[in-house]
C-alpha cells in the first residue's frame, strides 16, 4: 500500500531522517497498519458529523496579558546552544 | 499493605512520622528495584524534605490531610519543577521541567510525598512499557512478564508496595491495563476532570491523568485530590468535585449493569473469560440487575484511534526540534539536519512509527480517507455508548484480553501490541471514565482486571460498583512474593541503542 519513496516522503513531512534499515522496515509495518485501517471503510458514516473532542466544552477565552515569567534562567538553562540570552541554532541561510 | 487511612491514622496515633514512613517506602524501593526497575528516578532527598515538613507542621499542632506524609510515584511524562522528566525518551534525557504540573502542585499542597518518577513507554505509546529507551520493567507477579503500560512502572512501583499509590496518565488504556496486568485499582476519570497541564502531550483530546492504588477506597481519595478545574487547561471541565468516598456502598440492589458483548469474542483468554463472567454473576449476587449489551461500532476503536492518536502526536511532538530544550545532534551543518537528525537520534522507533503514521493521515490528500473518516467512526462508538447508558447505570467488560504476555512477546510486531487496548480504546475516544479492579488470577498466577466504565461525569456509579465488588471478594488483598523465588532476567538497556 505504501512504497519506499512515499515512506521517505512522509519522513520528510515529519522531520526524521531515517535509515535505509528504517526506511525498509516501515514500509513493511506501515502498510500493515493502514491495511487494518481499511476496515474503516465498512461503517456507513453519510451524515454523521466528525468528533474532535470527547467532552465538548465551549469556547475558552482569556484576555491575553503578558505577565514577566519567574524563572527566566531556568528555561535558558534547558537549551542546548546559547549566545547570551538567545538560542542559537546552526545556519539557516545556504550560500549556494 | 497499608492503606492511605492505615498510614494516616499512625501518623495521627503518633505511631510512625512521615519521615518514617517515606524512609520504609525508600528502603522497599531501594531493596526491589534491582529486580523491578520501576522508577527513572528515586527523588529520596526531596522525598524525605516534603516528610518533615508534614511532621513539622504536626508539631505545630497544625492538622493535616489524608494524604500528608503518604509516598507517591509520579509517571515520568508529567513535569515536576527542578526534577528531571524525561518521558523515557532520549529527547528529554536532561529536561529539568522550569514549572509544575497542576496534578502534581496539587500534591504537594495536601502534603503527599514524590518518591519518584516512574518508567513508561516512550511518551506514553506503547503497552508494555518495552519501549522506554532507558529500562525495561518487570512484572511484580511474574518478573520475566511485562507490567503492561504505558504506565508500567507506576503499576508495578504500587502492585510491589514500592509505595501506596501513584499516578499514571490513560490516552488508550495505559492506567487500566497495566492495573490489570499487575493486580490493582487504576481509574482514567472523565476527560477533562483532572488538569493536562504538566503532562508531556501526546493525543491531547485523548490525555487524561489518573490514579492507581491498592483499594478502590484509596483511589477514591487521590482522584479526589487531584480533580477540579483548571485555568491552565482550556479543556479542564467547571464541575464541583464531590468527595467520591462518599460513593463507597457496598451494596448494588436495583443498579443496572451491562455486559459488553463485543469484548467476549475470539482472542479473549479462557481464563480471563472465566474470571471476567465469575465477577459479573458476583454483580448480580450484591443486587445489581444485569443486562446484555451490545457496542457494535466497538471493535472500530483499534483502528479510529491509531489514525486519531498518532494525527495528534505527530503534531504534538513537532516540538521536539533541539532548539529550546532536550538533547540536540553533533552532526549537523545546518538547520534542516539539525532538526532530522536531532529527531532521528531522539525518538525510539515506536515513536518514529506513530509520527510516520500521524504525518501521512494528516497528509495532502489522505485526510479525508484517514483523519476525517477516524473522527466520524469515534462519533458511532460515542453513539453506541449513549445508547447503552439509556439502558444501564455501569458497563462492565474485561480490561485486557489476557493477562501479562512475556517481555519481547510483541516487540516485533506493532499490530499486534496495538490490539492489545481492544478493550479500553473506545472508552477514551468517548471520554468516559474507566477503572481496572483485580478479579481474579489466571492457572498460572497472573492477576486479571475487571474493566468498570461509567456515563460522562459518573465516576460515582463507577466508585461504587467498585466498591462493592472488592468489599464482597478477597483479590485486592494478594500481593506479589516479591522477596523469594523470581530472579531478575532483566538489563539496563544500553545508552542510545535503537530498537525495532
Amino acid at each position: 500500500m505504501l512504497d519506499r519513496d512515499q515512506v521517505r516522503k512522509v519522513a520528510h513531512l515529519a522531520r526524521l531522517e531515517l535509515s535505509p534499515e528504517e526506511e525498509e522496515k516501515f514500509t513493511t509495518q506501515l502498510s500493515d497498519i493502514l491495511e487494518y485501517f481499511q476496515q474503516l471503510s465498512e461503517l456507513d458514516v453519510t451524515d454523521v458529523p466528525p468528533t474532535t473532542r470527547a467532552i465538548d466544552v465551549s469556547n475558552v477565552v482569556r484576555t491575553d496579558t503578558l505577565q514577566p515569567y519567574r524563572d527566566r534562567e531556568s528555561i535558558l538553562d534547558s537549551a542546548p546552544d546559547l549566545d547570551g540570552e538567545f538560542f542559537k541554532v546552526p545556519k539557516i541561510i545556504n550560500p549556494e | 499493605m497499608a492503606s492511605i487511612r492505615e498510614l494516616h491514622q499512625q501518623l495521627i496515633n503518633n505511631e510512625r512520622s512521615a519521615v518514617e514512613i517515606t524512609q520504609a517506602a525508600l528502603d522497599r524501593i531501594q531493596a526491589l528495584e534491582p529486580k523491578l526497575h520501576s522508577f527513572l528516578q528515586v527523588t529520596a532527598d526531596q522525598a524525605l524534605q516534603q516528610a518533615q515538613q508534614v511532621d513539622a507542621k504536626r508539631a505545630a499542632g497544625e492538622d493535616v490531610g489524608l494524604l500528608a506524609g503518604i509516598p507517591i510515584a509520579i509517571k515520568d511524562n508529567i513535569c515536576t519543577r527542578g526534577v528531571r522528566t524525561t518521558c523515557a525518551s532520549r529527547i528529554l534525557e536532561n529536561f529539568v521541567p522550569p514549572y509544575e504540573a497542576t496534578v502534581t502542585q496539587k500534591l504537594i499542597d495536601a502534603g503527599a510525598v514524590m518518591v519518584g518518577k516512574t518508567n513508561l513507554d516512550e511518551f506514553a505509546m506503547g503497552g508494555s512499557t518495552e519501549t522506554s529507551a532507558f529500562q525495561l520493567t518487570a512484572n511484580p507477579w511474574d518478573t520475566s512478564r511485562v507490567p503492561g503500560g504505558s504506565s508500567g512502572g507506576s503499576a508495578a512501583a504500587v502492585a510491589a508496595g514500592e509505595c501506596p499509590i501513584a499516578i499514571g496518565s490513560d490516552t488508550g488504556g495505559s492506567i487500566r491495563q497495566p492495573a490489570s496486568f499487575c493486580g490493582i485499582v487504576g481509574m482514567k476519570p472523565t476527560y477533562g476532570l483532572v488538569s493536562r497541564y504538566g503532562l508531556v502531550a501526546f493525543a491531547s483530546s485523548l490525555d487524561q491523568i489518573g490514579p492507581f492504588a491498592r483499594s478502590v477506597e484509596d483511589a477514591a481519595i487521590l482522584l479526589g485530590a487531584i480533580a477540579g478545574h483548571d485555568p491552565m487547561d482550556s479543556t479542564s471541565l467547571k464541575v464541583e468535585i464531590p468527595d467520591y468516598t462518599q460513593f463507597l456502598i457496598p451494596d448494588l440492589k436495583g443498579k443496572k449493569v451491562g455486559v459488553i458483548q463485543e469484548t467476549f469474542g475470539e482472542g479473549l483468554d479462557p481464563d480471563v473469560e472465566k474470571s471476567v463472567r465469575q465477577a459479573i454473576q458476583q454483580l448480580e449476587d450484591l443486587g445489581a440487575e444485569i443486562h446484555d449489551i451490545s457496542c457494535p461500532r466497538f471493535r472500530y476503536g483499534i483502528a479510529a484511534y491509531y489514525i486519531i492518536a498518532p494525527s495528534e502526536a505527530s503534531a504534538n511532538l513537532a516540538r521536539y526540534d533541539g532548539v529550546k530544550y532536550g538533547i540536540r545532534t553533533e552532526d549537523a551543518e545546518n538547520l534542516m539536519e539539525m532538526y532530522t537528525r536531532t529527531r532521528a537520534q531522539g525518538f525510539g522507533s515506536e515513536v518514529k512509527r506513530r509520527i510516520m503514521i500521524g504525518t501521512y493521515a494528516l497528509s495532502a490528500g489522505y485526510y479525508d480517507a484517514y483523519y476525517l473518516q477516524a473522527q466520524k467512526v469515534r462519533t458511532l462508538i460515542k453513539q453506541d455508548f449513549e445508547q447503552a447508558f439509556n439502558q444501564v447505570d455501569v458497563l462492565v467488560s474485561p480490561t485486557a484480553p489476557t493477562p501479562a504476555f512475556k517481555a519481547g512477546d510483541k516487540s516485533a510486531d506493532p499490530l499486534s501490541m496495538y490490539l492489545v487496548d481492544l478493550m479500553t480504546i473506545p472508552v477514551n475516544l468517548a471520554g468516559l471514565p474507566g477503572m481496572s479492579i483485580p478479579c481474579g488470577f489466571s492457572e498460572t498466577g497472573l492477576p486479571i482486571g475487571l474493566q468498570l466504565i461509567g456515563n460522562v461525569l459518573r465516576e460515582d456509579q463507577v466508585f461504587q460498583a467498585a466498591y462493592a465488588y472488592e468489599q464482597a471478594t478477597d483479590w485486592h488483598t494478594r500481593s506479589p512474593q516479591l522477596d523469594t523465588g523470581n530472579e531478575p532476567p532483566k538489563q539496563q538497556k544500553k545508552a542510545g541503542k535503537q530498537r525495532g
